[in-house]
């Protein structure tokens, strides 16, 4: 008799165990829909801000064409030929607005660049200033834009990088763009997706990291082979090589990276520069599709030394797909936000949040992975993703783009892809042993994600609620004030649609202030200027980026939201010369033109 | 997974340490097998989601095997079959949260004293609770889907070490018919989908096929004892996972094991109680 009560219980247990996550899911079910039931208003109240989809009334029609490949890729194309959708943000004629420039990639299609016109509306002039007919036959297509004054001039001139040949521009004083590539010394084809500018040796003038993905040997629209595919999902080094150019002056640059130490050939897709060691050099972080990312600390200048896996961020190999950096906890120390993939049942992967360990620091800093413990861990196929203070309540939020390639709704591309996915070398790296693609989807039509930071080192998702409903492809994010009303919209590229203008309407009654900086000594375009703002007793550093996200570049301009602050105490800029520079009482709402002193 | 009980064993009677060491009377050998396979697997690549959550997954395991077995049979139990259960979880499954490596070997475990049939469980217990969590949470894990490394050398160490030790205990015999087996029915699948062979054989190339191959299939408590049957129901595993595979399911040869394993050891338990009383035992397989 005891013997079956025993095993009664046990029965009882184990259907319990069984049931668990079918309650964990319906808790967490409720609550979403709980959260749905709120309106607008309940929601700008509740969260502090809501964004429109304003595109279409604010003059932007842009719409992104993929390429057309090698036919050998025929039966993946879609798969293969799933990223070249790029924004950036730029004031190039230094009126004082935001301008976007987007990237097309089907051969013989225009980029385009969107003019500000101060009134909330933009008007396309890629064409007028040169820098629409860049995709033409023969010379590979656009994958993204990122924005230096290479030559100090005031004004910020474009690499635009491609699977193609790469393509600088000069600013002709905001007029026009010239043509500098071979000036500049730069490699006949490299198949890019991510290139930053940075200063790293701080001698003034801006230096350009560029990331190679598929192997530069490679010509996607005319193959010799079809052995070009990644030898290994998670642990493939047979992507394109790295280069660093550094600065000549004179608009010459000269290749380093092997002499200073990045000879890595990982399939990279996102790089971010930044000083995470306070030794006033910017370490750099490469975030790699296939495998682990990497992270360089930058030895004074002279060299780069390959830390990943002694830091820890190299650990665990993922799909790094964006690099971004954010002092999300205002501790005055950057966090690094990496997405991967989650596709449930599949691969879950989960993106990354790389924050440094307390207690860490200098040569001997650690991170670890807080993504899951801040709640900003599962996106889907998440692409580009950014930092900014959405809502001005003082703390750093986060919006990331999701979505791979959607086709038919009923179909999914999964199952072979898992299949290829789990083979040997041989096997994998032959494009023409992938099964065909087929018309499926592969993580299509996916949701987006907006993460509300409550400054309590928990992230609320929130975006089906603020207004971030579309189910694009989304590729590359960046944020700006296009209205200089001290509050970020989001300017989203998505791969086969619409560029879109999420207009945020952030709650009355929050401060902010912004900064726009010019260097001196240090590089104009001020990249690797970090600026601290205490107020209220906390602090928070920010970096004047030369590239961030997924292909983005965010505005140059630094936005701080302050809450219910009455007063900035004072901020602090860390200049890339090394000038220290205090500002104390600076006021609020609005924004500061800061020249870095003589 | 494997317990390297010697209940069933059809291997010879070994006679020197050498032999002794590699037989079915060696109950650390499998769980040697498999650390082997996870530390290969780590050092040079980094396989697992993290230490820690394998190390939670053993440790539920051999929790869960400690109290239920003193609970259910009043006495504690050799824990080499939970320790193969719980790191077997910790490679298979993948997850950026820790709760499901937990649950899953919780569930693993418990299965073994709640799913059985005349003092037999039924299923191999993580294989159980795998398909369990795929079913009940997929959002939540997924299985190991990478191969090793970007060389060949580290699968074929664990090709050439897993044979000789299954060859050693007897269970050859169920790992080469299942490879046969899926080599030929990948041919069949090729030929119905028209994709390229290699790309139907890829998956077997991966260390999740090695565990399966070596671990759940050959595990003596949840096979039939006969060696034809043995291949038969091995072969017939291969045949439901292509027809799951046909229908593009990811997790194959963990549905497939799930479906067929069962259903072949109550046959098997039907058919020899005609003849015998079966005697409960203390419940001993990962």
């Amino acid at each position: 008799m005891e013997g079956r009560i025993s095993r009664i219980i046990l029965a009882l247990f184990f259907a319990a165990l069984l049931a668990a996550p079918v309650l964990y899911k319906r808790v967490a079910h409720r609550n979403n829909t709980r959260r749905t039931a709120t309106d607008s208003s309940a929601v700008l109240d509740r969260y502090g801000f809501i964004f429109q989809e304003s595109s279409k009334s604010s003059g932007i029609s842009f719409r992104h064409t993929s390429p057309q490949l090698d036919p050998k890729l025929q039966h993946i194309m879609q798969q293969v030929a799933s990223m070249g959708a790029a924004v950036s943000v730029v004031d190039y004629d230094r009126d004082g607005w935001a301008d976007i420039y987007v990237t097309n990639s089907a051969e013989g299609s225009q980029n385009a660049l969107y003019r500000n016109l101060g009134d909330g509306t933009f008007r396309d002039v890629a064409a007028e200033v040169g820098l629409a007919d860049v995709n033409l036959p023969g010379t590979g297509v656009s994958t993204g834009a990122v924005w230096g004054d290479y030559d100090n001039d005031g004004f910020e001139d474009v690499l635009i990088y491609k699977w193609g040949k790469p393509e600088l521009f000069h600013n002709d004083g905001g007029k026009h763009f010239t043509r500098v590539t071979e000036q500049a010394g730069l490699p006949k084809w490299v198949n890019a997706n991510s290139a930053i500018w940075l200063d790293y040796d701080g001698d003034g003038k801006l230096d350009l990291f560029l990331g190679g993905y598929y192997s530069e040997d490679v010509d996607l629209f005319h193959l010799k082979t079809t052995k070009i595919m990644p030898e290994s999902y998670e642990y493939a080094a047979n992507g394109g090589r790295k280069y660093l150019f550094h600065n000549l002056g004179g608009g010459r640059f000269e290749e380093v990276s092997a002499r200073l130490g990045i000879q890595s050939r990982r399939w990279a897709l996102a790089a971010v520069a930044a000083d995470l060691r306070g030794t006033g050099y910017p370490d750099l972080f490469i975030a790699n599709d296939y495998g682990v990312s990497e992270l360089y600390f930058n030895e004074g200048g002279k060299k780069f030394r390959e830390v990943g896996k002694e830091t820890g961020v190299g650990a665990a190999p993922k799909s790094g797909m964006n690099a971004a950096i954010g002092d999300v906890l205002n501790q005055g120390r950057f966090g690094i936000y990496v997405s991967n993939i989650s596709e449930e049942g599949v691969l879950v992967q989960g993106n990354n949040l790389w924050m440094q360990q307390a207690g860490s620091s200098g040569s001997n800093v650690r991170f670890e992975n807080m993504a899951n413990a801040m709640g900003v861990e599962v996106g889907g196929w998440s692409f580009g993703a950014q930092f900014g203070d959405l809502n001005n309540d003082g703390f750093l939020d986060l919006y990331v783009t999701n979505g791979n390639v959607s086709l038919d709704r009923n179909r999914t591309y999964w199952y072979d892809y898992s299949k290829i996915a789990g083979g040997n070398r041989a096997i994998i790296s032959d494009a023409a042993n992938w099964p065909p693609l087929d018309g499926r989807s592969l993580s299509g039509y996916q949701q987006k994600r907006v993460w509300v930071n409550d400054g309590a080192g928990q992230f609320k998702e929130v975006a089906q609620l603020v207004g971030v409903t579309d189910v694009y492809d989304g590729r590359s994010v960046a944020l700006a004030d296009f209205s200089n009303r001290g509050v970020l919209d989001a300017v989203v590229a998505n791969q086969n649609g619409p560029l879109l203008l999420y207009k945020n309407t952030v709650a009355p009654g929050s401060g902010w202030i912004e900064f726009e900086l010019q260097g001196s000594k240090s590089n104009r375009s001020a990249i690797g200027a970090q600026v601290r703002v205490f107020w209220n007793g906390m602090q928070q550093v920010q970096q004047v980026s030369g590239g961030s996200g997924f292909c983005a570049q965010n505005q140059r301009r630094l936005h701080f939201g302050l809450g219910k602050a009455a007063g900035v105490d004072r901020i602090e800029i860390r200049w890339p010369s090394g000038r220290v520079q205090i500002i104390r009482a600076p006021a609020m709402n609005r924004i500061h033109r800061i020249e870095e002193p003589s | 997974m494997t317990s390297g009980s010697a209940a069933v064993s059809s291997a010879q009677k070994p006679t020197s340490a050498v032999g002794r060491f590699f037989s079915l009377e060696n109950r650390y050998l499998p769980p040697l097998l498999i650390t082997t396979i996870l530390l290969v697997g780590q050092l040079s690549f980094g396989l697992l989601e993290s230490f820690s959550r394998t190390l939670l997954a053993i440790g539920t395991a051999v929790l869960f095997e400690l109290v239920l077995a003193r609970l259910m049979f009043g006495k504690f139990p050799h824990l080499a079959s939970a320790y193969i259960t719980g790191i077997s979880v910790g490679i298979l499954i993948r997850s950026p949260e820790y709760w499901p490596y937990a649950l899953t070997s919780a569930i693993a475990i418990t299965s073994k004293y709640v799913l059985r049939w005349r003092g037999l469980h039924l299923w191999n217990p993580s294989n159980f609770a795998i398909c369990a969590m795929l079913l009940l949470a997929p959002e939540y894990i997924a299985t190991l889907s990478v191969q090793w490394g970007n060389t060949i050398w580290p699968m074929m160490i664990v090709w050439v070490l897993g044979s000789i030790i299954v060859y050693r205990v007897g269970r050859f015999h169920i790992t080469a018919t299942y490879v046969i087996s899926f080599l030929v029915l990948a041919a069949v699948r090729s030929a119905i989908t028209g994709h390229a062979f290699l790309a139907e054989v890829a998956p077997i190339t991966g260390p999740m096929y090695q565990l399966f191959i070596f671990f759940m299939i050959t595990d003596p408590k949840t096979t039939v004892q006969p060696k034809w049957g043995q291949c038969l129901v091995v072969f017939l595993v291969a045949v439901v996972e292509m027809i799951l595979r046909l229908a593009q399911n990811v997790n194959a040869p963990f549905f497939a094991l799930t479906i067929v394993g069962p259903l072949a050891m109550i046959v098997e338990i039907w058919w020899t109680g005609r003849k015998r009383r079966y005697v409960p035992s203390p419940a001993s397989t990962a």
